[in-house]
């Protein structure tokens, strides 16, 4: 039996038509214009650091590069779907014998191999600065979280319909998960008031805090200067984001099934 | 028509007042260790121009030590904050500002004193040599060899007591300390053990009590 007969075929095949998409829509130049920028600028930076150079450059250099990436799968699936939607793609593709799962999780699919692939072109040049189990541990890190702003991004455009919006949302997810840590120590620090007010703040936040993933904890360019995290730590980290990432497409599913297309 | 004019570096006056270091941290999502660093970059352009013969002299010391502080606690792995402290600010030709440096070199040291020792050494020869301060070298060096448990402590820093003691013409106490010193059998390496002894025997018989022969 073929292994390319576990994967649906309409599946795959949206898939494939998702990859080619951004190929002909110029991710790999921009994806390449981001390395050539952040190598360039963290080169620079450490130029005037008078010690740490290279923990310098390496942290920077990982810092935007992952920033980079996010930015670049969101855009992406945001733009890819909205122009499908003012083209009428989805009427189209939903007339064809297509069950809306298939349509969702193939698009789900082609977007995640390409968050996969600019994970890879990004981790590459770190080799220069960091070993390659701290290098393996980030690459892995940056394609399951690409996997869940991929999802978050899909949801977000399917439900809101709209560029900006979507693009607005998802980034305000991407940054409140990965500053949710240090807000809740923040409110619930030895400065933080004993009244009500605060206490229902804390406890607003400790809500917030619940439903997003620990973002702070995944991808970080600490593991580049000081070593790679333990296969228990990575293994959790890897585990929340894939979590969620179900959530979102989860999410995304619910809200597709229901449109009225 | 305005021409865009090169950009110059921040003057003294403009350095703010240091955030709180929890605030620091959230604004670093998670990336603490290009932040601190990043943070330390933009630090060290304060008051630094061409045109300024003594870099950082007029810094608010006080603002500077707080975000130092900040910095070192957003990313306590990193040696950037202490490394600036003890070999940049803490030469400034004003004492109290040198001072106010090599203070918080001290309390940076005692949070982890087995990988921060060569930070407080530095800081106790530029209180013995710069400031001609020899009882705060004296602290110091005292700390270094009673907090440090590195293994790879050099006997220089683990010794640095003892000579501060001699300049400081206390012949007794060093005399006193680099017995002890022996006696615990701290010192390993022969040669080093015979150079120690025989400076033991140099101290007593400076501080006017017979070498009695025995073997320490």
């Amino acid at each position: 039996m073929h292994p390319k007969a576990h994967l649906p075929g309409p599946m795959r095949m949206l898939a494939q038509a998702t990859l080619l998409e951004a190929r002909r829509g110029g991710l790999p130049l921009l994806a390449a214009a981001c390395i050539a920028g952040t190598i360039g600028l963290a080169a620079f930076v450490s130029q005037v650091a008078i010690t740490e150079s290279v923990p310098l450059q390496a942290s920077l250099a990982a810092a935007l590069l992952r920033v980079g990436a996010a930015f670049l799968v969101a855009a992406h699936v945001v733009t890819s779907v909205a122009r499908e939607a003012a083209d009428k793609g989805f009427e189209l593709a939903l007339s064809l014998p297509l069950s809306r799962t298939q349509f969702y999780l193939g698009r789900l699919l082609g977007h995640a191999v390409a968050g996969t692939a600019i994970a890879t072109a990004f981790a590459l040049p770190l080799l220069a600065w960091a070993p390659p189990d701290a290098v393996a541990a980030w690459w892995l890190s940056l394609a399951f979280e690409t996997l869940l702003v991929a999802s978050l991004s899909l949801f977000l455009v399917f439900t809101l319909a709209h560029v900006v919006p979507a693009l607005a949302a998802t980034a305000g997810f991407y940054v409140l998960a990965r500053g949710i840590a240090s807000i809740q120590a923040i409110a619930s620090g030895p400065l933080a008031d004993d009244g009500f007010a605060s206490r229902a703040a804390q406890w607003a936040v400790d809500g917030v805090a619940l439903l997003l993933p620990r973002l702070d904890v995944a991808t970080r360019s600490d593991w580049l200067v000081y070593g790679a995290p333990g296969a228990t730590e990575l293994g959790r980290v890897l585990a929340s984001l894939a979590l969620y990432a179900a959530l979102a497409s989860a999410a995304g599913l619910v809200d597709f099934h229901r449109r009225n297309l | 028509m305005t021409i865009a004019r090169p950009a110059r570096a921040p003057a003294a006056e403009e350095l703010p007042p240091p955030p709180r270091p929890a605030i620091l941290r959230a604004a670093a999502l998670g990336e603490t260790a290009a932040f601190a660093r990043l943070a330390m970059v933009h630090l060290q352009a304060f008051d630094l121009s061409s045109d300024n013969a003594t870099p950082y002299r007029n810094l608010d010391y006080a603002r500077l030590v707080g975000w130092l502080r900040a910095i070192r606690d957003v990313d306590p792995r990193s040696d950037y904050a202490l490394l600036s402290a003890a070999r940049i600010y803490a030469e400034n030709p004003d004492p109290a500002r040198s001072r106010m440096a090599l203070a918080f070199v001290h309390e940076s040291f005692l949070q982890d004193p087995d990988r921060r020792w060569p930070w407080l050494a530095h800081a106790a020869l530029l209180a013995k040599h710069r400031l001609r301060d020899l009882p705060l070298a004296r602290r110091y060096a005292a700390d270094i060899a009673r907090l440090s448990r590195d293994s790879n402590l050099p006997d220089w820093a683990r010794q640095l007591e003892v000579f501060v003691l001699e300049d400081m013409n206390e012949l007794d106490a060093a005399r006193v300390l680099l017995g002890a010193m022996l006696a615990a059998g701290k010192i390993r390496d022969p040669a080093e053990r015979r150079f120690l002894e025989h400076h033991l025997r140099d101290l007593e018989s400076r501080s006017g009590i017979a070498d009695k022969g025995e073997k320490r």
